[in-house]
C-alpha cells in the first residue's frame, strides 16, 4: 500500500484519537506452533479497536491489512498526528465500515514490525533481535494468531472479515479455517494464490534487500540498516501497485523541478517526476518498516495457496469448507491481482454453493484502488455489511437457544 | 412490480432455490426473497445494476450470463429465470440447456415479434420495426434474435424442451396490471412467458 494515501479524510469525520494496544499469548498456553514446524514464544500482536462490541457480541468486523500495513487502520494517535490510519476513508463513524455500528478490530500481522512479534523482536534465547533466526510464518499462522486475539476480545464469531491484497488472503483463510466463527467475508483485490509473476516480483524485491551490504544476513539491528535495498524493494512494489495508465496520467514524462534533461545520474535530483516519486516512496518506507519483516511477509504471501492448503489442490474443495457469505471485489486496472484471479475464487464459491456476490469495480489506480476513495466500493461494502448484520441477527433469533440448568 | 414479473413470480414455488440470469437491479429476486422466501442468486453484466442488487442484500455476480451459468453444480436450483433476455443471447439452445442442467425448471420470457403492430410496420412502411418493446434501430440493437411465440414453441419441440406452462401478455411491461391473452395470441401478444421442464 502506498505512502501517498494520506490526509484524504478530514479530522472531523475520523474515528478520532486511537490507541495501539498489545496482546501477548498467555505463557500457560505453551508455545505457538507454526505451520513450518517451529515453536514461537512469546507471541505478541499489536492491535487497535474502534466502536463498541454489542451486548450480543455480533457486530465485530476484523480488518486484515495488506503486505506493509499495520494495526492503525483509522484515526489519529494524537492531536498533532499529521496522518490518519491507512484506511481512514473506509473506517469511521458514518463511513462504509461504520464504527458507530460495528466493533472494528485490526491487528498487525505476525512477522510484522509495528508491535507484533517479528524478526526485529528480541529472541528470548539470545537476548538479541531474531533476524534470520525468526521462523518463517505463513498466512495461516497469521490468521491463527488473529483468532486468539479475537477470542481474547470476547468475540466468539466475527460478523465479517474485510481486507485487500494480502489482507484478502487472510480473509479467505479465515473463512475456510474457521467457518463457524465468521458470518461474512469481503476479500478485495486478492488472489487464491500467487502466480509465478507475483512470486518473481517479490523475489526481486527480497534480492534488493539481500544485496544491500548492510543487510548482513539479517543481523543489522545494532548497525547500519539495509535502507537502500529496502527502498528499492519498495519502488518495485510501487510499480506493481499502480498501472501503466495511472502512471502515465500521474507522471507522464514530466521532468522534476527542471526545464531540461540533466544528462546524468544525480542521486538527489533525478530527471523525471516518476523517478522522484519512487525515491520518495522508498525513503518514506524505510523510516517505518523493517527489511527483515518485508522479506518474511512477502514470503508468507508467496507460500499462500488456498487450494493446495485446504482442498488437496482443488479450490472448490477448499471453498466448500466455508459457510459464510462473500462479497468479492476486483478492480478493472489491477494487473497485480487482476479480475481473472477474483473470478477463479467466485467460480469455486459458486461451485461450492456459497452465497457470493462479485463486482469488478471500474477504477483507475491499479492494485492500490482498494485503498482510495471509490464511491462504488464504499457503497458495496456498506450495504453488504448492513445486510450481513441483519442476516446474522435473524440467524441467532431463529437458532435454538441454549438451555440453562 | 412489472406485470410480467408478477406472472413469473407466481410460477416460482415458495422456499425454492432460484437463479435469475440478467437480473438487472434485482427487483424480481428481491420480491421472491421477501414474499416467497426463496434462496436467490443473480447474474448481471452491468456494474451499476450489480451494485444496486447487492445493495438490496442479494447475492449477485457480475459477469456474462452464458459463461457464469456454467459454474453452478447440476440440479442446484429449482427454477432458473431468463427474463427478457433471450433475444440478446448468441446461443439460445446452449443457454437453455445449461439452465435446465443447473435447475429443475426454467422460465423464459421475450418480446413477441409477430405482434400485429410489428407486422403492420413492415407491411406498410417497409422498414425494420421499432416499437416500445423492441425500441432499437436495426444498427444499434442488442436484440440479435427476433422470434415469435410460434417460433419458440417450435424451437422447444425440436430441442426437446418440454413446455409446462405458457402465457401471452398484451400488457406494456411498465404496467403493474394486465391480463393473459387467450385468442390470437401470436398476433396480439407483446410478450410470451414460458415455463420449461426436462420432460422424461
Amino acid at each position: 500500500m502506498s505512502e501517498y494515501i494520506d490526509g484524504q479524510s478530514s479530522r472531523s469525520e475520523s474515528v478520532g484519537i486511537v490507541e495501539r494496544k498489545f496482546f501477548t499469548l498467555p505463557e500457560g498456553a505453551g508455545p505457538f506452533v507454526l505451520e513450518g514446524g517451529a515453536n514461537l514464544s512469546p507471541v505478541t500482536l499489536a492491535y487497535e479497536t474502534y466502536g463498541e462490541l454489542s451486548p450480543a457480541r455480533d457486530n465485530a468486523v476484523l480488518i486484515c491489512h495488506a503486505l506493509t500495513g499495520d494495526a492503525h487502520v483509522a484515526g489519529y494517535y494524537s492531536d498533532k498526528d499529521p496522518k490518519p490510519g491507512w484506511w481512514d476513508l473506509m473506517v469511521g463513524p458514518g463511513k462504509p465500515i461504520d464504527t458507530s455500528r460495528y466493533f472494528v478490530i485490526c491487528s498487525n500481522v505476525l512477522g510484522g514490525c509495528t508491535g507484533s512479534t517479528g524478526p526485529s523482536s528480541i529472541n528470548p534465547a539470545t537476548g538479541r533481535p531474531y533476524g534470520l533466526e525468526f521462523p518463517v510464518v505463513t498466512i495461516g499462522d497469521m490468521v491463527r494468531a488473529q483468532r486468539l486475539l479475537v477470542e481474547h476480545l470476547g468475540v466468539e464469531r466475527l460478523l465479517a472479515a474485510v481486507g485487500g491484497s494480502m489482507g484478502g488472503m487472510q480473509v479467505l483463510e479465515w473463512t475456510v479455517r474457521y467457518p463457524d466463527r465468521i458470518a461474512a467475508a469481503v476479500p478485495l483485490a486478492t488472489t487464491p494464490r500467487h502466480t509465478a509473476l507475483n512470486i518473481a516480483f517479490h523475489e526481486v524485491a527480497r534480492q534488493c534487500i539481500m544485496a544491500d551490504v548492510n543487510w548482513n544476513r539479517g543481523a543489522y539491528y545494532d548497525g547500519e540498516k539495509p535502507s537502500t535495498g529496502l527502498a528499492v524493494a519498495r519502488m518495485i512494489g510501487h510499480v506493481t501497485y499502480l498501472s501503466d495508465e495511472a502512471m502515465r496520467r500521474k507522471f507522464g514524462r514530466r521532468l522534476y523541478e527542471k526545464e531540461a534533461f540533466s544528462f546524468g545520474f544525480d542521486l538527489e535530483f533525478p530527471d523525471f517526476q516518476v523517478e522522484s516519486y519512487l525515491r520518495y516512496q522508498g525513503s518514506k518506507f524505510v523510516e517505518r518498516f523493517d527489511a527483515n519483516s518485508f522479506i518474511y511477509i512477502t514470503k508468507a504471501a508467496d507460500y499462500f495457496d488456498l487450494a493446495q492448503q485446504h482442498g488437496g489442490g482443488s479450490l472448490t474443495e477448499a471453498m466448500s469448507r466455508s459457510t459464510c457469505r462473500f462479497l468479492v471485489v476486483s478492480f478493472s486496472s489491477d494487473w497485480l491481482y487482476p479480475t481473472s484471479r477474483s473470478r477463479l475464487l467466485v467460480q469455486a464459491m459458486k461451485k461450492a454453493g456459497l452465497e457470493v456476490s462479485f463486482a469488478e469495480v471500474e477504477a483507475e489506480f491499479g492494485h492500490d484502488a482498494f485503498l482510495l476513495r471509490n464511491e462504488r466500493l464504499f457503497e458495496l461494502v456498506e450495504s453488504f455489511l448492513e445486510h450481513a448484520l441483519a442476516a446474522e441477527r435473524k440467524r441467532t433469533e431463529t437458532a435454538p437457544r441454549e438451555v440453562w440448568g | 412490480m412489472r406485470f410480467d414479473l408478477q406472472v413469473i413470480a407466481s410460477w416460482v414455488p415458495a422456499g425454492s432455490k432460484v437463479l435469475d440470469l440478467g437480473c438487472g437491479t434485482g427487483s424480481l429476486l428481491e420480491h421472491l426473497v421477501r414474499e416467497k422466501h426463496v434462496t436467490g442468486r443473480g447474474i448481471e453484466m452491468d456494474e451499476a445494476k450489480v451494485a444496486k442488487a447487492i445493495g438490496r442484500g442479494l447475492s449477485v455476480v457480475q459477469g456474462d450470463l452464458v459463461a457464469e451459468v456454467m459454474d453452478y453444480p447440476s440440479g442446484f436450483f429449482d427454477v432458473v429465470i431468463l427474463s427478457q433476455t433471450l433475444q440478446q443471447v448468441y446461443y439460445p439452445e446452449q443457454v437453455i440447456r445449461e439452465m435446465l442442467r443447473v435447475g429443475t425448471r426454467c422460465i423464459v420470457s421475450f418480446p413477441n415479434f409477430s405482434h400485429w403492430r410489428i407486422r403492420s410496420q413492415i407491411l406498410f412502411t417497409g422498414r425494420a420495426p421499432v416499437t416500445r418493446e423492441l425500441p432499437h434501430e436495426w444498427h444499434d440493437t442488442p436484440n440479435i434474435r427476433v422470434l415469435t411465440l410460434k417460433d419458440f414453441r417450435r424451437f422447444c419441440q425440436e430441442m426437446g424442451f418440454v413446455i409446462e406452462k405458457q402465457v401471452a401478455l398484451d400488457t406494456d411491461y411498465r404496467q403493474e396490471h394486465g391480463h393473459a391473452l387467450r385468442l390470437f395470441a401470436n398476433w396480439r401478444a407483446l410478450y410470451g412467458i414460458f415455463l420449461l421442464g426436462k420432460g422424461q
